[in-house]
């Protein structure tokens, strides 16, 4: 098979290329440079690429570099932007993956004739009964199936995740074996446009004004304010400027617009039902007794899924935390092996 | 097939010979105090005055430098520091350039839509409080040359004072050197170039002009530019020079006219998918640029690598991605069709049969990448 793989500079990647040589695929790296801006954990800064393009070398394979910085702005960081200023909270990283290596990068490879698009995640692609499923990664705590939920069946056709059969410590020992220079290499953290140093604060002040809010209880009862209610998060427990000392209180709904921020405690955040108003299905829809996860290291909980007006309605079998709006929920077969789906949680 | 000769050409044979016996024979540096160090220092000194004698030069205003880029900041910097002032260029003008001049208090001045600097832009942006203007020869992207006669005499009308530069590392492997160097004050050369090696250049100076070194330290080249001479290379790069300069007529003729056989070839199969970006009796003759509108030339020069042509596009940025071309955005060129920029460069080395298969990988290319709907 002709396959290129996409190599952030990371160790992963590295030995995912590593992996489709051994297997004797006619491999091609390539690293996208997704951000122009300022970047220190990320997938774009010249480092990274330095450090690809050595292991593709010491791989004796091609690499290149494909310039997606104008759809990444337009397709990631912009929509990140527009989300919290909405009082959402988005996941920039799924919407690369949506956009970015699935779409973008996926077109452009068969367009150049190569027959499959491959990357680092921890997740693995089977098929069951004669359908392609997104399975988790064997090392259950690298997993990222819930990062790539939204492949279909014509996407699975063409993707492969070489490493989603190793644990962390074997990619490791793999790169360590093969000598590459990033055996060693940190994990990258959080958003790769968000600078450690300047964090998300200045990122967004830099491009939405920041409004005040109020902060107040169920009963609408003022308890203080928020410089930035587009910083404020459902389930956010910290730094909303309330005096110390009482219940713990936790943010369950952030209206912008109105400025208002609404706390309550613990139990006011659990919920029975989380609505998801857009599916992307792996192949069918379905439903029923599923277990569903909320966020990319969360554990998947057991849920009731219902086909809904608009998408679908995950009834919880024991009360949850509410999911913050702009959060992928994703439904896994009963076993918690296989992706069927996901969305937005609305 | 490499079609890639403005970024990079073969080292002439006459070149690599004349610079062996100072790798591992003639080795000292030329700076001492000994017979062998005086071996080196002649072969710099006649160097030097070769290199003079080919551009009309006074030879102590010859200053060997590390390349173009080294040239072109020296000067910028240079005179900006002896002279603190207003620094003017085009905004095509090579990064090298741009950049330097962008680090101090500094002018750009539109192009027209061949890339040509626009004149009475130059003029407006040109006065009592300019030190330095800098224009290139010809343009490393889109070929175009520059009028530089034309360009000097609004410069010294209008900022009498002002250094005239001219960065000529595109110009000497096709333009006779005296005849550019003649409109300025200072100039810039590349040697790899035009058949020498890569990590050599000069900056050319007129006496009267007050400059200030980048590089301090041992204080070779008369103050102007510190570091032990590359002796082999500054061998090389006059030999290359001496050769190119040479055979300027026979071959510019031979490669016009491949390169009309090329885009004529490209121009009749693709039809209106092709755009000429520059009339070519504005340009120099190894230099062919074509765009295809809707076409992305990351695609396109993957599939061109993947057949066997050695192209290019814009210039890349430091990570190896495609930039989108600031030539091309100063000419007025329109974002879908700048996108499809491709830059097919010839040198001396091109056959025709190189010619003829290009056209074929191009014409493959660029069909196919069209059926993709246009978005690959």
């Amino acid at each position: 098979m002709k396959v290129l793989v996409a190599m952030s500079g990371g160790v992963d990647s590295s030995v995912a290329a590593a992996e489709l040589v051994g297997a004797g695929h006619a491999v091609t790296g390539v690293t996208m440079r997704l951000w122009g801006g300022a970047s220190d954990t990320g997938c774009c800064s010249v480092a990274d690429v330095d450090d690809a393009r050595r292991v593709a070398q010491q791989l004796g394979i091609d690499h290149v570099v494909f310039n997606f910085a104008d759809e990444f702005t337009e397709r990631v960081v912009d929509p990140y932007v527009a989300a919290h200023a909405a009082g959402t909270t988005p996941n920039p990283c799924i919407e690369c993956n949506r956009h970015l290596k699935f779409h973008r990068l996926a077109e452009r490879a068969a367009h150049l004739g190569f027959d499959a698009v491959a990357t680092g995640h921890h997740a693995r692609i089977e098929t069951v009964d004669g359908v392609r499923r997104v399975r988790r990664g064997a090392d259950h705590a690298k997993d990222q199936s819930y990062v790539v939920h939204m492949l279909t069946q014509a996407d699975l056709q063409r993707t492969s995740f070489p490493v989603g059969h190793l644990t962390k410590t074997e990619v490791r020992a793999r790169a360590a074996r093969l000598g590459l220079r990033t055996a060693s290499k940190p994990d990258s953290q959080d958003v790769c446009f968000i600078t450690e140093q300047a964090g998300r604060e200045a990122f967004l002040g830099q491009r939405i004004p920041f409004t005040a809010a109020e902060v107040v209880d169920r009963r609408g009862t003022s308890l203080g304010r928020t410089d930035a209610v587009q910083l404020v998060t459902v389930g956010q427990r910290r730094r909303l400027g309330l005096p110390g000392g009482g219940p713990k209180r936790y943010v369950i709904e952030v209206d912008p617009v109105a400025g208002r921020v609404v706390v309550g405690d613990e139990a006011d955040l659990l919920v029975t039902t989380t609505e998801v108003p857009v599916m992307t299905w792996s192949d069918e829809p379905e439903t029923g007794d599923l277990v569903v996860q909320c966020s990319a290291h969360g554990t998947a909980q057991p849920a009731t899924v219902v086909m809904a007006a608009a998408g679908v309605a995950v009834h919880w079998h024991e009360p949850t935390r509410r999911v913050a709006p702009g959060q992928s929920v994703v439904l896994y077969d009963p076993t918690d092996r296989y992706v069927l789906g996901g969305g937005v949680a609305g | 097939m490499y079609l890639d000769h403005a970024a990079s050409t073969p080292m002439r044979p006459a070149a690599v010979s004349a610079m062996l016996p100072y790798l591992d024979q003639q080795y000292a540096n030329p700076s001492g105090a000994h017979r062998v160090a005086r071996r080196a220092r002649q072969a710099v000194d006649e160097s030097r005055e070769r290199i003079a004698e080919l551009a009309g030069w006074d030879p102590g205003g010859v200053v060997f430098t590390s390349g173009g880029t080294e040239s072109d900041n020296t000067i910028v910097a240079g005179v900006i520091a002896a002279r603190p002032g207003v620094a003017v260029c085009p905004r095509p003008e090579h990064h090298a350039v741009l950049a330097s001049v962008e680090r101090v208090e500094h002018r750009l001045v539109d192009a027209d839509e061949t890339g040509h600097v626009r004149l009475d832009r130059l003029a407006e942006a040109l006065g009592p409080d300019t030190s330095l203007v800098s224009v290139m020869a010809v343009n490393n992207e889109v070929g175009t040359i520059t009028d530089l006669a034309a360009v000097a005499e609004v410069v010294r009308a209008r900022a009498p004072h002002a250094v005239l530069h001219t960065d000529a590392v595109q110009g000497a492997c096709w333009l006779p050197l005296a005849e550019i160097a003649r409109h300025v004050d200072a100039l810039s050369l590349s040697a790899h170039k035009f058949g020498g090696p890569k990590g050599v250049g000069a900056l050319l100076v007129r006496p009267a002009v007050r400059w200030e070194p980048l590089l301090v330290g041992g204080g070779q080249e008369r103050d102007r530019r510190s570091g032990t001479h590359n002796v082999a290379g500054i061998v090389a790069m006059d030999v290359a020079l001496a050769e190119t300069q040479a055979g300027l007529r026979a071959d510019g003729v031979r490669i016009a006219a491949q390169r009309d056989r090329l885009v004529d070839a490209l121009v009749q199969r693709l039809g209106a998918a092709v755009i000429e970006t520059v009339r070519r009796d504005r340009k120099v003759a190894g230099s062919a640029h074509v765009m295809f509108p809707g076409v992305e030339n990351e695609s396109l020069l993957f599939l061109l690598d993947e057949a066997g042509v050695c192209a290019s596009a814009a210039s890349a940025c430091a990570s190896g991605a495609m930039e989108p071309s600031h030539v091309l955005s100063a000419m007025g060129v329109e974002r879908r069709s700048a996108a499809g920029a491709l830059r097919l460069t010839l040198g001396v080395t091109t056959t025709d049969a190189d010619v003829d298969r290009a056209v074929e990988a191009v014409v493959g290319a660029v069909t196919r990448l069209q059926a993709g709907a246009g978005r690959s």
